[in-house]
């Protein structure tokens, strides 16, 4: 599975608060750094696998435990409409 | 500290052809030969964006009743502003919606009077509106937009909620905000005939619930409940001056669009200072920016920076004064005015403009 943003719906940076937003249409979340590391990593092009990897890897922990955490923070941002599959 | 604005409502014009009985444009409307011309909307984005406003609501009465609605897009698109076009979608064609696209809009939000055309269309007093609606979504949907469906929800289309959400559905909404009435300016003058009953407010909080969990990540439900069955009023605006600015056709810089409502206060305008200096020095801002304003029983309540004392607008249109309590607030000795109001409702006939 691969997530994305939909259209409508973009990370980017918010200059005069100094931190790193999700716009979408009418509303804004704030990811926490764990949530921005995992958004960072959503292009269009890897898929969820691939994001745990990278993910393990820049923070040498435990595939399993960063897997778990990846799935129910994609889950919950999906509900949001911040993602998409 | 000052907090930096996070959104611009961009008021471009009062003109509408429709005339909900709800609208919340002031009753006193601002003309044509008034309205901000595109260049100044332009400077209006520039300077909304250096302030630290993240997005625009393009909005009205209906935006797209002007001429350069999308010079408009494109300067807030170019200020680097996300666009957010809020229209009645009567006046959408499929060219007019290309080149919104081209110049950068970022989501629609259309809005709906009711499921169903008569209804639709008796309470937005125009006729074959709500066709024009229907096809409006599908542009945007076919424009690959993202669409957000704004019901307005009152006494009178309450029963029709679920096919609202249908309709949400149906023509490919992303979101639904499913708004009851606030009441101030036209939609007060109608407030009896279109204030809920209790049964039908929890009724419609049941369906709001139960379509959220059935719809879970394809449909995002919103829903603003209204004051007059609460015991705590709502955090408007987020605090006065605090999140929000809007700009008025003529240029007025407001902390919320419908402070205008409020008889005596003056407003900085765009035409004569910059948006910077509204913001941070404008007298209308400071007045109930924080909590230093606020009189019993507000002062020194644990709710003050968490409601703010509700809405200046509210308190003022139904006590006199703005700096009361919002009589939402069960702690207000007004609290009683709003169970009043909700005894007397009931009255079938709308009032509309231009109509006597
Ligand atoms: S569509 Fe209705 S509520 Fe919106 S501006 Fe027009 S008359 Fe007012
Ligand atoms: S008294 Fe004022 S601050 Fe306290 S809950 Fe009521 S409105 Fe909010």
């Amino acid at each position: 599975m691969i997530p994305r943003f939909p259209r409508g719906v973009r990370l980017q940076e918010d200059k005069a608060r100094g931190r790193w937003i999700v716009m979408a249409p009418e509303r804004m979340f704030v990811p926490d750094d764990t949530a921005l590391e995992v958004l960072r990593l959503v292009d269009g092009a890897r898929d969820v696998g691939a994001i745990v990897d990278a993910l393990a890897a820049k923070f040498d922990a435990p595939r399993a435990e960063i897997e778990a955490d990846v799935a129910a923070m994609l889950d919950d941002l999906v509900a949001k409409g911040a993602l998409a599959w | 500290m000052v907090n930096a604005p996070l959104a611009l409502l961009a008021e471009l014009t009062h003109r509408c052809p429709l005339r909900c009985p709800y609208c919340s444009n002031p009753v006193e409307l601002s003309r044509a030969s008034a309205e901000l011309a595109t260049a100044e909307w332009a400077r209006v984005f520039r300077e909304a964006a250096d302030l630290g406003c993240l997005q625009v609501h393009l909005s009205g009465g209906e935006p797209t009743a002007r001429r350069d609605i999308v010079e408009i897009v494109a300067a807030a698109h170019e200020a680097g502003l996300y666009t957010n076009l809020i229209t009645a979608g009567v006046l959408l064609d499929a060219a007019l919606m290309q080149r919104l696209v081209a110049a950068g809009l970022d989501h629609v939000q259309l809005s709906v009077q009711d499921a169903e055309e008569a209804g639709a269309e008796r309470i937005g007093g125009m006729k074959g509106a709500h066709a024009r609606k229907a096809d409006a979504a599908r542009l945007v949907r076919e424009a690959g937009l993202p669409l957000t469906l704004n019901a307005v929800v009152h006494r009178q289309n309450l029963h029709n909620l679920p096919a609202l959400i249908a309709l949400a559905l149906e023509w490919g909404a992303g979101r639904i905000e499913v708004a009851h009435v606030q009441y101030y300016g036209w939609a007060l003058a109608n407030r009896a005939a279109l204030l809920p009953t209790r049964a039908q407010l929890d009724e419609a909080t049941r369906i709001v619930e139960a379509a959220r969990a059935a719809h879970r990540g394809r449909l995002v439900l919103d829903y603003v409940v209204p004051d007059y069955h609460a015991a705590r009023p709502k955090a408007c605006m987020g605090g006065w001056g605090s999140r929000f600015l809007a700009v008025s056709p003529a240029g007025r810089v407001l902390p919320c669009h419908a402070a205008e409502s409020i008889a005596g206060m003056v407003f900085p305008n765009v035409r004569e200072v910059s948006l910077h200096e509204a913001w941070y020095r404008g007298e209308a801002f400071e007045r109930f920016r924080g909590t230093a304003w606020m009189p019993p029983p507000c002062r020194g309540c644990a709710n003050a920076e968490k409601d703010w004392g509700g809405c200046r607008c509210q308190a003022f249109a139904l006590t006199g004064e703005a700096a009361n309590t919002d009589p939402a607030c069960v702690l207000s000795p007004h609290h009683g005015l709003l169970a009043a109001a909700v005894a007397e409702a009931g009255q079938a006939e709308f009032r509309y403009r231009g109509v006597a």
